[in-house]
């Protein structure tokens, strides 16, 4: 188990990786319009299976909404 | 005779840019977009929420082109990341820069704004930043490499108008990039007003979408900036302090 911020919230997940991340929350990782952020840089799509988590890390991930 | 607006060398086809907030529903949104003639519309980029990932707005907004936002971010680090995410997340390098100093009045943080644009400027971000009414903030940001400069006409949503049309005129007159009125234009006339001071493009969001009939108020918005354009281009008449008869003054009856 890792402990990690993820979008704000502070949890213990069995994780490795982001790919790993995701799919644990049950995002499908060929969904478009999908961007993720390691303790402040954009990891790319292509990098998600291979950007490894560590304890303390605090992932963003956000998607596009209404906006003015 | 072509009087088509560009931004970074891209062409545009209308000067109505329309925000995606505010709705009563997605329809009357989607409506409402299609109704205004726009071609550039604004969306934000926030968190999922953790219950999983499901829609996405953007399958809706197809045939647009999308500018992601900044909102509500107070730090530069905040927005430049977001600038970042969205850029990833829509594939495009344009952004709407907003960096706010006053979470009550949604004032722009000139400073914080400043050293984000620079830095998303040579980043390759397309930067068009949400700014004050400053001539002096707008010169900086063009300088820097924006794209455009977008002052405010009043506070974001609150339908006051253009509070200050002499300082948006002397910001047109002299801006380098193009103008696009952003914030606070409450009715048609207030878009009008705006393409008639000069600027190149106005930012609409509340006032279509909260308006007793958004669909309605779109089309408006779009006739108005239409007329604003159109009456810039045709050079007004001065204003005066004296009358000046329109009709002859021979052959009067009874003279």
């Amino acid at each position: 188990m890792t402990r990690l911020k993820v979008n704000g919230v502070e949890e213990e997940i069995a994780v490795a990786t982001v790919a790993d991340l995701l799919a644990e929350r049950g995002i499908d990782p060929k969904a478009r319009f999908l961007a993720v952020a390691l303790n402040g840089a954009v990891v790319r799509r292509a990098e998600w299976p291979a950007t490894a988590l560590a304890a303390g890390d605090t992932i963003e991930i956000v998607r596009p909404l209404q906006g003015g | 005779m072509t009087d088509q607006l560009s931004i970074a060398g891209t062409p545009l086809k209308s000067r109505l840019f329309v925000g995606t907030a505010r709705y009563p529903n997605q329809q009357v949104m989607l409506d409402a977009l299609e109704a205004s003639g726009c071609e550039l519309v604004t969306v934000s980029i926030r968190r999922i929420s953790l219950e999983g990932y499901s829609g996405s707005l953007v399958d809706l907004l197809g045939g647009y082109r999308l500018l992601p936002n900044t909102a509500g971010c107070v730090t530069a680090r905040d927005a430049i990341l977001t600038a970042e995410l969205a850029r990833e997340a829509l594939e495009t390098n344009w952004v709407k820069l907003e960096l706010i100093g006053d979470r009550e009045l949604l004032y722009p943080d000139v400073e914080q704004l400043v050293h984000a644009a620079d830095e998303l400027v040579r980043k390759g971000f397309v930067v068009l930043p949400y700014c004050n009414e400053d001539p002096v903030a707008c010169q900086k940001l063009a300088d820097i490499g924006c794209a455009a400069v977008m002052p405010l006409g009043s506070l974001i949503g609150s339908g006051r108008g253009i509070a200050n049309p002499a300082a948006i005129e002397l910001i047109c007159s002299r801006s380098p990039v193009p103008v696009v009125l952003d914030a606070g234009i409450g009715t048609a006339s207030d878009a009008a007003q705006a393409m008639e001071l000069g600027c190149d493009a106005v930012l609409v969001d509340t006032a279509i979408a909260k308006s007793h009939d958004p669909v309605r108020m779109a089309a408006a918005m779009r006739a108005g900036v239409e007329a604003g354009r159109l009456a810039r281009l045709a050079g007004r008449i001065p204003k005066q302090h004296f009358a000046e008869p329109s009709s002859p003054q021979l052959g009067l009856v009874g003279s």
